[in-house]
């Protein structure tokens, strides 16, 4: 049985820990933001082609949204873990009456609610630069939450795994900025030659900005269910891991 | 300000202790995976009421113990039982009845003090109460820092946040690990107040430490922890009867070549050449004294004129050296 009020002191607390640093963490993804749409979307993007019958500064949208989305989610919800472990603070959560529920509703949720904040800043500021619509907002608003939600978890399992601050930077570093990057961000599967756009089916990552991409404008590079069923897939496969981890206590508890 | 301790007979606050059980250790081993065994077998049993002072030396096993019952250490093997409820099973309604001060400084320093305390409170489950978290403040003397971000206060102020955070939840069963440890005499004689106010509310606390001063001035009971085994565990008073000894050293005036037959039914033994007598004996009850004033008569009748005595009550530190070391040598 979850205890709510155990669970709302955690997700405050965290999202308190955000808004000491409200200023670095809304500015930094604001000014990223800006840059690309100057770089891609002006700069470079005014000699680039429809694609799909999408405007290319439209078109790097979802791929943005996603790149962002990815890494502050995973490096929110990582630090958010590690940090208590690093300073020994959570000796406090294991010795109180809360479970594997409480813990991963207020340090995930209080994760999620970061990144949609962060998501509804960058569309905001997307919309300064490019003119675009959202043709399933509700469909776009769950997969974001999906989204969010499975990279809270992977990175909630990154701070239990990390134990030291090299590692907790090291996934989301070389792994997951330049998979986005090869994922589709800033271009469309179909422009890669062969065998290249096969080898890129093998990025998970293409489905999740290819989903997003579909909820956009609807169409993608991909099956909309393909994303919505690996998206799914991965947020199980983390759930399963963090149940093990709780379980056993693994670098949680000596 | 808080309302001064009231400083009871310790003999008297034992005699009210319940001897209701709130917390049954039952063969509980726990051995780490790099095959040190940090406690072995070890059975325990905590009152009602009771300050409990663990003593031992570092590495003993006073943190794994608290550790295991805290759930920040899985047990190899053994029961717990806290308030009748087994830790593996019911643990939810155990913890929420148990506060834990830890031995490091260890909380968010960028955190103001009030919203930390509130935040242990709305952690264990309850709702908030601002008026209870003012009362621990005030107790504390944190009342006037409860603005300030804890990295603001000196080390014993920030040791008083982590047990205000302890407190928050209003725990029946308070663990202190090591809480006067690198504090200065000063503190450490506030933190001793504090933990008395503790008991005086009802909390029952189980304090660790290596100063056996503070064991000797605070507890009701004490165990003796050395290389995970549980090497005694009784009343102090009791063990300082038992185990307690008198020592009295009498400088003769003139030397003895051997005992007056006088004297031989005491436990004395001529020492430094038959210039001193030295008396062995008492329980730790004051027999010991009783026994050194029939001897200085029995002396005075016996015509053995003397310069000097001495007399010395054997302390906590005695018992636990010659435990320690009884320990050692059957290890």
């Amino acid at each position: 049985m979850i205890n709510w009020r155990s669970t709302w002191s955690i997700y405050t607390r965290e999202l308190m820990r955000f808004l000491r640093t409200a200023f670095q963490s809304v500015l930094a993804p604001v000014l990223t933001t800006s840059l690309y749409f100057i770089v891609f979307g002006a700069a470079i993007g005014g000699r680039m082609p429809d694609l799909g019958g999408v405007d290319y500064g439209a078109f790097i949208i979802p791929g943005l949204l996603m790149l962002t989305l990815l890494g502050e989610t995973t490096s929110n919800s990582s630090f958010g873990i590690y940090m208590p472990r690093f300073t020994g603070t959570i000796y406090e959560l294991l010795s109180a009456p809360v479970g594997v529920g409480e813990t991963l509703i207020g340090f995930v949720g209080a994760a999620m609610t970061k990144s949609l904040i962060l998501a509804a800043i960058i569309l905001l500021t997307a919309r300064l630069f490019v003119d675009y619509s959202i043709a399933h907002p509700l469909l776009a608003i769950i997969y974001i939450m999906l989204v969010a939600a499975a990279f809270s978890l992977f990175g909630f399992i990154l701070g239990i795994w990390a134990d030291n601050f090299e590692k907790l930077g090291i996934i989301p570093m070389l792994f997951l900025t330049p998979l986005t990057f090869l994922g589709g961000t800033f271009y469309s599967i179909d422009m890669l030659p062969k065998p290249w756009d096969t080898i890129a089916l093998a990025n998970p990552i293409v489905y999740l900005v290819s989903g997003l991409r579909w909820t956009f404008y609807g169409s993608s590079d991909v099956n909309i269910w393909i994303s919505f069923g690996i998206t799914l897939a991965f947020l199980a496969a983390c759930t399963g891991v963090i149940a093990y981890i709780f379980k056993t206590g693994w670098r949680l508890r000596a | 300000m808080s309302t001064p301790p009231q400083w009871l007979p310790w003999q008297s606050r034992s005699a009210i202790l319940s001897p209701e059980p709130i917390l049954e250790l039952e063969g509980l081993t726990k051995v780490y995976p790099g095959g040190l065994k940090a406690l072995d077998d070890v059975d325990l049993i905590i009152r009602r009421g009771e300050i409990f002072a663990l003593l031992g030396p570092n590495g003993a096993g006073k943190t794994t113990l608290i550790g295991a019952v805290c759930g920040l250490v899985r047990p190899t093997s053994g029961t717990m039982r806290v308030f009748g409820h087994d830790l593996a099973t019911e643990w939810r309604k155990a913890r929420s009845r148990i506060g834990l001060v830890p031995q490091e400084l260890s909380t968010d320093m960028f955190e103001p003090v009030k919203r930390a305390v509130a935040y242990s409170r709305g952690l264990f489950g309850l709702p908030p109460n601002p008026e209870r978290i003012e009362e621990i403040l005030r107790s504390l003397s944190l009342w006037e820092k409860r603005d300030e971000r804890i990295m603001a206060l000196s080390g014993g102020m920030k040791r008083r946040v982590l047990i205000a955070k302890a407190l928050a939840h209003e725990p029946d069963l308070l663990f202190l690990d090591e809480p006067t440890a690198g504090v200065d005499v000063e503190l450490r004689k506030g933190m001793w107040r504090i933990i008395d106010e503790m008991r005086d509310r009802g909390v029952t606390v189980i304090l660790t430490t290596h100063y056996i001063e503070e064991a000797e001035e605070m507890a009701d009971r004490v165990g003796i922890i050395s290389g995970g085994r549980i090497l005694m565990v009784d009343e102090k008073d009791a063990m300082m009867s038992r185990l307690g000894r008198t020592e009295a050293h009498i400088t003769l005036a003139q030397p003895l070549d051997a005992l007056p037959p006088e004297l031989c039914k005491f436990p004395v033994e001529l020492e430094d050449g038959g210039h001193k007598l030295c008396y062995r004996g008492g329980d730790g009850t004051g027999k010991g004294k009783e026994e050194v004033a029939a001897l200085t008569k029995a002396l005075i009748a016996a015509g053995i004129d003397y310069t000097g005595i001495d007399t010395r009550e054997s302390s906590l530190e005695d018992i636990f050296v010659t435990l320690l070391g009884e320990d050692g040598e059957t290890a």
